[in-house]
Formats: C-alpha cells, sequence, structure tokens
C-alpha cells in the first residue's frame, strides 16, 4: 500500500446519483432525478457519495505508478483527470522533478481505470495536496533505485551518487547510467514491484528546477489545432448517437409511451427499460426525430414542486433541527445585537463540453469513455447498474471540457451504455445544453442566518451562523470570537443538488463577510481595520493586508464618488487564504452593477505552477461573476424557466474587471489546491461595495440593486 | 428527402448526401470526423462551433449543411499549414490562452474571421466580436492578451 499520501481529510462531496439499475433479475428503473427530494443518506444503495471518500487507493506499487520502457520512455499513471485545471501540468513536474528528468521525457497516463491507479474523484483541490505527493513520492523512489544500482555497480557509497538529466553519476566515475540500465538489469528491474517506501527524500523546494515553475499544457498543442479528443469526440466503428427521453417536469412519472412512431424511422433503434427510454441512430439529427416521436408519444403523470419563487421560505420550513441561539448572556450584556438573513440562489456549473460518453460492449464487458471527474466512482456506478463486476467496466477519461464540481456523476454514461446494449453497437450520447441545465445536479441554494453581538468598543462578543441547506464548507469563523457555533442544516432540497466549485464556501464566505461588514459599520469602523482586529490567523491576514494595499483601499474607501464603492471580503478554506478588494459602479436605473477593478491576493502555500495558479485565480474571479451578479437557475412547476445561455447569462469578455492578481509564494508552506478557493471573496466584497456606494446592503445572491435592502 | 451537398472543406472537394436541414456542426463532426469544431448550446449563444464560411465566422450549429452547398468551409483543422500553426493558434498556444481548451476551437476560428475582415482591429472591434463566444473557464484575460499578440503576427502572413 502507498502509505505516501497523507490522511484523508473529512472531505465530502454530496453529489445525488441516478439509481439507474438495469439487472436482469429486479428490471426496476429507480429514477430519483430531478426529483430533487431525496437526500443522499435517506437512500442506502441507490444515492451514493461521489468516490471512495475521495481518496481511492493509490498505486500499490512504484511500478503502478512510474512505467521505465527499456527504450527510455517514462510513463507516469495517476487517476486524476484534467478539466481544465491544470492537474496533467502539474502532475508531469511531480514526476520530473522527482526523476531528474525535463519535463518533457513524462509521458501522463491519466484517468483509465484500465491502466492507472486509483487516486479517488478530481474533486475538493485534491490533486495537489494529495496526488502530487504521491507521484513525487514514487518518483523519487525510482530515482533512489537507480541510485543504489549505480552505487553497487561501481562499488562506491550511495550518498556519492547524484542523477542528473536522468543519468546517474559519480563525481570520480566517468561512466552514467540511466533508467534504462536499471531496467535492463532484471534484478534490479525487480525493486519496482516493491510497494513505495514512505521514508524516500523528496527534493527540497529550494531545490526545484521543473516544479515551481510555468510549464504550460503538455497537450496544449492538440487543443489549438483541434486535434485533441474529448468525450463527446470520441469515435468508435458502427457508431451511433443517442438521445434520452426527459420527462417535462421534475419528478414526473412516464405512465405510457407508445414507441411505434419512433420505430417507424428507418435506421432508428428505441431502447425502453422500465421507464428508461431512449433512441440510437446513425445520425444525431435521426435520433433527434426519433426522440420527438417519443415526445409526442408519452404520457405523464406530473408532481408537485416548489418553485424559485418561494425557495428560501420552502427551504427554510424544511430545515430539520435549526439551533436556537445559546449565548444568551452575550446577548443581553450587548451593546448591540445584528441579526441578518442571506440568500443564495440554484446555480447551474454548465461546463462547456456537457454530458459525454461513449459506450462500446465487448463480450460482455464494458468501456466507456467519458467527462467525469471521478472514473473510479464511474466504474462503480456502471458496474452497479448493469449488475457487472468492477473489472468487466473500463472507464477512460480524454481531457475533458471543463466540471467545476458538476461531473461527480455518471448518468450520461449509464445513459449511453443502456443504449449501446440496446442497440448491439457503441453509442455516443451528449446532453444539450437544455439537459445539462436541467438534469445536472445543482450548486445549492442558501438560506443562512446570522447573529452576533458587539461590546461597547465594537468587539464581537459571540456569533451564531447558520447554514440552511448548502453545506458546511467554511461555515466555521476564522475570526477570533470568544463564544461562537456555526452549523450546517440540511433541508429538502428543491433541486437534485451536489458539488461546485468551492462547495458552500462561496455562500459562506458571502453571508459571514457581508455581515462582518454590517458589524463593522455599526461599530462604526472601517471594514478592513474591524476585520484585522478579529483576526489572529496570519495567513489570512496577510492576504487581506496585501489585496487592501494593492488596492489603496485605506485612500478609496475614504473618497465618495456617486455610484462609485469599494468594498472587501477575505476567507479560507482547503488550506488556502484569499482577499479580494473591489470597486465597482452601479446605474440604478438599468438595476445595473459593473466590476471595474478587482484587487485578490492569494496564498495556497508553496506555488507549483505560477502560471497556472495566475490562471485559475483569474478564471476564478470572473466565474464568481456570474453567480454573484446575475446566474440564477429559476424554476416552476417542475420546469426550469432559465435553461439557455441566452436567459442564464454567464460571464462574458465584457464582464472582465481590471484585475489585480497578488499570488504569495510560501515555500515553506506544503501546497494547497487552487481551483476552487480563488472563487469565494468575490461575491462579499461586491455586495459590500453595494453598500459603499449606495448606503443599502445587498443581502442574496446573485446581488441586485432593486433587491438591496435598507442597512 | 436526403440531398447531395458539394463544397469544399479544408481546400478539399466534398460531397455528402443526407437530410438537408441536418446542421454544418453534425456533418463536420459525424460524417467528415472533423471534431475540432465543437457543441456548446446549439443556438449560437457560446460560438463554440465557429468554423469559416467564405472566409466569415458562422456558428456552425445553426448553419443547415446546405446553407453550405457549393461554399467554402474551413474548420480548426485546416487552419495550420503542414506543421506550422496559423498566427492565431501559435499566439492562443504561446499564451496558454485556455484552460478546459473546449471553446479554443471556435475562439480561434473567430479571431481568424476578425482579422480576414480587418487586419488592424481597433480594442472595440475585438470585443464586439468576442463578446459572442463563451468561455466557462473564464480564461478571457489571457484570450485577450493572445488575439493582441496574434493580431501583428497575422498580418506578416496571408490569411487564407
Amino acid at each position: 500500500m502507498n502509505t505516501s499520501s497523507p490522511a484523508e481529510p473529512n472531505y465530502d462531496e454530496l453529489v445525488e446519483k441516478v439509481g439507474y439499475d438495469f439487472g436482469l433479475k429486479r428490471r426496476t428503473f429507480v429514477q430519483i432525478l430531478g426529483a430533487g427530494f431525496l437526500l443522499t443518506a435517506s437512500m442506502p444503495g441507490v444515492a451514493q457519495r461521489g468516490g471512495r471518500r475521495g481518496g481511492g487507493g493509490g498505486a500499490k506499487n512504484i511500478a503502478a505508478r512510474i512505467h521505465l520502457g527499456k527504450d527510455g520512455s517514462i510513463t507516469v499513471f495517476v487517476g486524476k483527470v484534467e478539466a481544465g485545471q491544470g492537474a496533467r501540468a502539474e502532475l508531469t513536474q511531480a514526476a520530473a522533478e522527482e526523476l531528474r528528468v525535463p519535463a518533457n521525457r513524462v509521458q501522463l497516463i491519466m484517468a483509465d481505470t484500465g491502466m492507472v491507479p486509483d487516486d479517488g474523484i478530481t474533486a475538493g483541490s485534491g490533486t495537489t495536496p494529495r496526488t502530487v505527493p504521491a507521484v513525487r513520492q514514487a518518483g523519487a523512489a525510482a530515482r533512489q533505485l537507480l541510485i543504489d544500482f549505480a552505487s553497487k555497480q561501481w562499488k562506491v557509497d550511495a550518498s556519492t551518487c547524484e542523477v542528473r538529466d536522468g543519468q546517474a553519476s559519480c563525481a570520480p566515475i566517468k561512466q552514467t547510467l540511466s533508467y534504462v540500465d536499471l531496467v535492463k538489469d532484471e534484478d534490479a528491474a525487480r525493486m519496482l514491484e516493491q510497494a513505495i517506501p514512505a521514508d524516500v527524500t523528496l527534493t527540497a523546494v529550494k531545490e526545484w528546477k521543473v516544479l515551481g515553475t510555468a510549464l504550460s499544457r503538455p497537450n496544449g498543442r492538440n487543443i489549438v489545432s483541434g486535434k485533441h479528443q474529448y468525450p463527446s469526440d470520441i469515435a468508435r466503428p458502427a457508431m451511433l448517437y443517442g438521445k434520452v427521453l426527459r420527462a417535462p417536469s421534475f419528478g414526473a412519472k412516464l405512465i405510457s409511451v407508445d414507441l411505434a412512431q419512433a420505430k417507424a424511422i428507418k435506421d432508428v433503434t428505441v431502447v425502453k427499460d422500465d421507464e428508461f427510454v431512449g433512441v440510437a441512430a446513425p445520425t444525431a439529427f435521426l435520433a433527434g426525430q426519433g426522440l420527438a416521436a417519443l415526445e409526442k408519444a408519452a404520457k405523464w403523470e406530473s408532481s408537485p414542486h416548489p418553485s424559485s419563487k418561494e425557495l428560501f421560505d420552502y427551504l427554510k420550513q424544511h430545515a430539520q433541527g435549526v439551533p436556537a441561539n445559546a449565548f444568551t448572556e452575550e446577548l443581553a450584556k450587548a451593546k448591540q445585537v445584528l441579526r441578518q438573513t442571506y440568500h443564495v440562489a440554484y446555480a447551474q456549473h454548465a461546463p462547456l463540453e456537457p454530458r459525454a460518453a461513449v459506450a462500446e460492449w465487448t463480450d460482455g464487458k464494458l468501456t466507456v469513455w467519458a467527462g467525469t471527474q471521478n472514473p473510479f466512482g464511474h466504474r462503480a456506478e456502471l458496474a452497479r447498474a448493469f449488475h457487472l463486476a468492477d473489472d468487466a467496466v473500463r472507464v477512460i477519461v480524454p481531457d475533458f471540457g471543463a466540471g467545476f464540481g458538476g461531473k461527480h456523476s455518471g448518468e450520461a454514461s449509464v445513459e449511453a451504455a443502456r443504449l449501446a446494449q440496446g442497440a448491439g453497437k457503441p453509442v455516443s450520447l451528449r446532453w444539450t445544453r437544455e439537459e445539462e441545465f436541467t438534469w445536472a445536479y445543482f450548486r445549492p441554494a442558501a438560506v443562512i442566518e446570522s447573529e452576533a453581538s458587539l461590546d461597547a468598543q465594537g468587539g464581537i462578543t459571540s456569533w451564531h451562523f447558520i447554514n440552511i441547506n448548502s453545506g458546511a464548507s467554511a461555515v466555521e469563523t476564522p475570526y477570533k470570537i470568544e463564544k461562537h457555533h456555526s452549523q450546517y442544516v440540511q433541508s429538502s432540497p428543491a433541486l437534485r443538488h451536489g458539488s461546485y466549485r468551492g462547495l458552500a464556501a462561496t455562500a459562506n464566505t458571502f453571508a459571514r463577510e457581508c455581515f462582518m461588514d454590517e458589524l463593522a459599520a455599526a461599530a462604526e469602523a472601517d471594514p478592513l481595520e474591524f476585520r484585522l482586529a478579529h483576526l489572529e490567523n496570519i495567513r489570512l491576514r496577510a492576504v487581506l493586508e496585501t489585496a487592501a494595499k494593492g488596492f489603496r483601499w485605506k485612500d478609496r474607501v475614504k473618497q465618495k464618488t456617486p455610484n462609485i464603492g469599494v468594498g472587501l471580503a477575505c476567507g479560507t478554506e482547503k488550506g488556502s487564504y484569499v482577499a479580494a478588494c473591489v470597486e465597482i459602479s452601479v446605474d440604478r436605473d438599468q438595476d445595473r452593477i459593473s466590476v471595474r477593478h478587482v484587487s485578490q491576493a492569494y496564498e495556497c502555500g508553496a506555488i507549483l505552477n505560477p502560471d497556472n495558479l495566475l490562471k485559475q485565480v483569474q478564471g476564478a474571479i470572473i466565474m464568481g461573476l456570474g453567480p454573484a451578479l446575475r446566474e440564477e437557475m429559476l424554476f416552476e412547476d417542475g420546469r426550469m424557466l432559465n435553461a439557455s445561455f441566452r436567459k442564464c447569462q454567464v460571464p462574458r469578455f465584457d464582464d472582465t474587471p481590471e484585475l489585480d492578481i497578488h499570488l504569495l509564494d510560501r515555500p515553506d508552506l506544503a501546497s494547497a489546491g487552487a481551483g476552487e478557493t480563488p472563487i469565494i471573496a468575490v461575491a462579499p466584497a461586491i455586495a459590500n461595495a453595494v453598500f459603499h456606494a449606495t448606503g443599502l446592503r445587498a443581502r442574496s445572491m446573485p446581488i441586485k440593486l432593486s433587491g438591496a435592502q435598507k442597512a | 428527402m436526403d440531398k447531395t451537398v458539394a463544397f469544399t472543406v479544408n481546400g478539399q472537394s466534398r460531397s455528402v448526401t443526407t437530410d438537408p436541414e441536418r446542421s454544418l456542426l453534425d456533418v463536420l463532426r459525424e460524417d467528415f470526423k472533423l471534431t475540432g469544431t465543437k457543441y456548446g448550446c446549439g443556438e449560437g449563444q457560446c460560438r463554440a462551433c465557429t468554423v469559416l464560411l467564405n472566409g466569415k465566422a458562422v456558428p456552425a450549429c445553426l448553419t443547415t449543411v446546405s446553407d453550405a452547398d457549393k461554399q467554402t468551409v474551413i474548420t480548426i483543422e485546416g487552419l495550420a499549414n503542414g506543421e506550422t500553426l496559423h498566427p492565431v493558434q501559435e499566439a492562443f498556444l504561446a499564451e496558454g490562452a485556455f484552460q478546459c481548451g473546449y471553446c479554443t476551437s471556435g475562439m480561434i476560428m473567430g479571431v481568424v474571421a476578425l482579422l480576414n475582415e480587418k487586419p488592424n482591429p481597433t480594442d472595440a472591434d475585438i470585443s464586439s466580436r468576442m463578446q459572442k463566444h463563451l468561455c466557462r473557464c473564464c480564461s478571457y484575460p489571457r484570450i485577450l492578451k493572445a488575439i493582441h499578440q496574434a493580431v501583428p503576427q497575422a498580418q506578416k502572413t496571408t490569411a487564407r
């Protein structure tokens, strides 16, 4: 067993899985897709947590992680996926660094369950803190084997040998020995079968030559030339294109469907398995015609469903045990007590490549090419749906068109596989944009209730903070407050929900940082000074002070320009730290907020790849502007009202503000993942800038001037 | 009724007998296996499917194959000259102007079309044109840098 990975954090990816079951004995199809009322915990055996606690088993030995070819090739195997977050470059760097070879010598095989170790789900910013060290460990172990091999050949002490550019050398000896020499020696090569030792020495940060540099994406050339095959681009011989019949509304039950019209279309195969109905055809166009025929012939029974208009009341009514504020003494003694409620709407990830899978059956075994963040979880989902052993299923994940926490579940793969089974040919299934907006799981909505007491000196004496429905990430306050209670309380989700970049850290940081601003105003303190007065964590202080300095906060907060406002916020999640200062302009007639300038500081320990980190931070800020200002999934009678890019307006070029990004490198600290946390500070900073500009408080995401309330 | 449509794709004469209402996107991807052109929304809102039709950028998802009859189509696969990338591709690669890269083909084709029309575009030209293109990873700052890098390079080469 690989013991090199640090212990798994307590990190649960809450995703409801679609309970497809195509078992031969029990021909049932449990449809919870879109039912929206079932929590993970309430459906054991059907709804499962994504992945195996996120961890996976890792590589059982060096050879399972690194293959050293007799031809000089170096192949590294990882169970992580590349969805644009930069894992391919970073993991290549990790291996190259420890093997002491240039990065272009390393070929990285990612996320093919037939070839790679199970490194768990690609989520929770986990690749950097867990898989990078695991790969480094294996690389360092292989390098040590080369050193041991060379020192034995040369009869010198191993400590006098070193590896450079893939060659072992020892000062007084003129020869060199390479990894090829190592694997050509049978005894030495056998050593690669040993478990990866835990005590192998990793390269110190100050010695890094490949890590810490701006390696660009290794397959970038294939991206710009259109040659890279995304999951939706995979083509197999005789492959058909699939479409699946969806309910007209969430929770609707299929009463009957007459298949005759669809079957009458030449070359269209109809597959029906209980409530699963779909078509496969030689072109997507024909499949679309088949689907249209099915839609006309299907009769559904709808079921009641809450609408987005009543969402927050609904979530509050269904909250499961909201605790009362126990700090009665502090409340009684307080100079002031503040109480506020914050709302966060449902959002959709909307990765540009929708869910896509190609499924192929060969002799009862199933191969699926899919865009998923959870290759081994996907395999388990397929095995369960078709009552197969895990090793009868192979999931291959080509670098795909983004996930943002939205691609943990395997419904498209299971659907493609069922169609392929019925049609007897490989099937490619790519969800439409409307399906992706409607039937993929959502970022959970939140109602957050907060209450705090202030003493006469403007110090916070108690803090009571309850997140209803959206999750526990970053629910704890990072501020030093004597009496504090923060808690996540479940409700009945109105929509099927799951992970999203940063999970609930966005909602919790929004509410907390907006509330901190209200407390600062009540204490007649500057928002920056008020935060710093309650902040002991030096890493969080450092990003806050850096962002504020880069922004010239102290000057700009004093300026009063009509319709211009500044605001700030900070937070921490998954071991990294972020602070943002923003300037906005407001147009009350148009109900419009424009974000003009963002100064964001971010620190995630030792920086592995500064260029990729910069892209993650820039991208997170701009992506975060969507749910901060506009994105909000609207639904009524179980139907989505804005399931398109026309109606749900995600950020575009002209939303890009002037960006000042300050990346704080801490080579003395372990590297934390950076795909998520840079998204959490921008929304509350904007809401606080609304107050600075208008004197009104925005307490909902998306932030609307028309929805801002009296302070 | 199927119809035979003949057109030039990336310099090659191609013909296909198919339902004339099929999208150009589907025909390029399914019949010609030119999968560099991507589906993103099917309603012209994201422009991941941008191709050049007679040198102008069009969303292939809203273009029927019959619209392309007797016309000239260039896709991302037709931009490079052998192993030599088009200057816009080169700039996107050098700048690392993508994260997942799924929008990249469409972005590059959009920029190539812009430079065909306006070899020396103003910032306003660039932003009004690129406003149609979505990048969900929000690599917008890097894409803009790549475009600015590409403009002088593209002027040196003849746009195809």
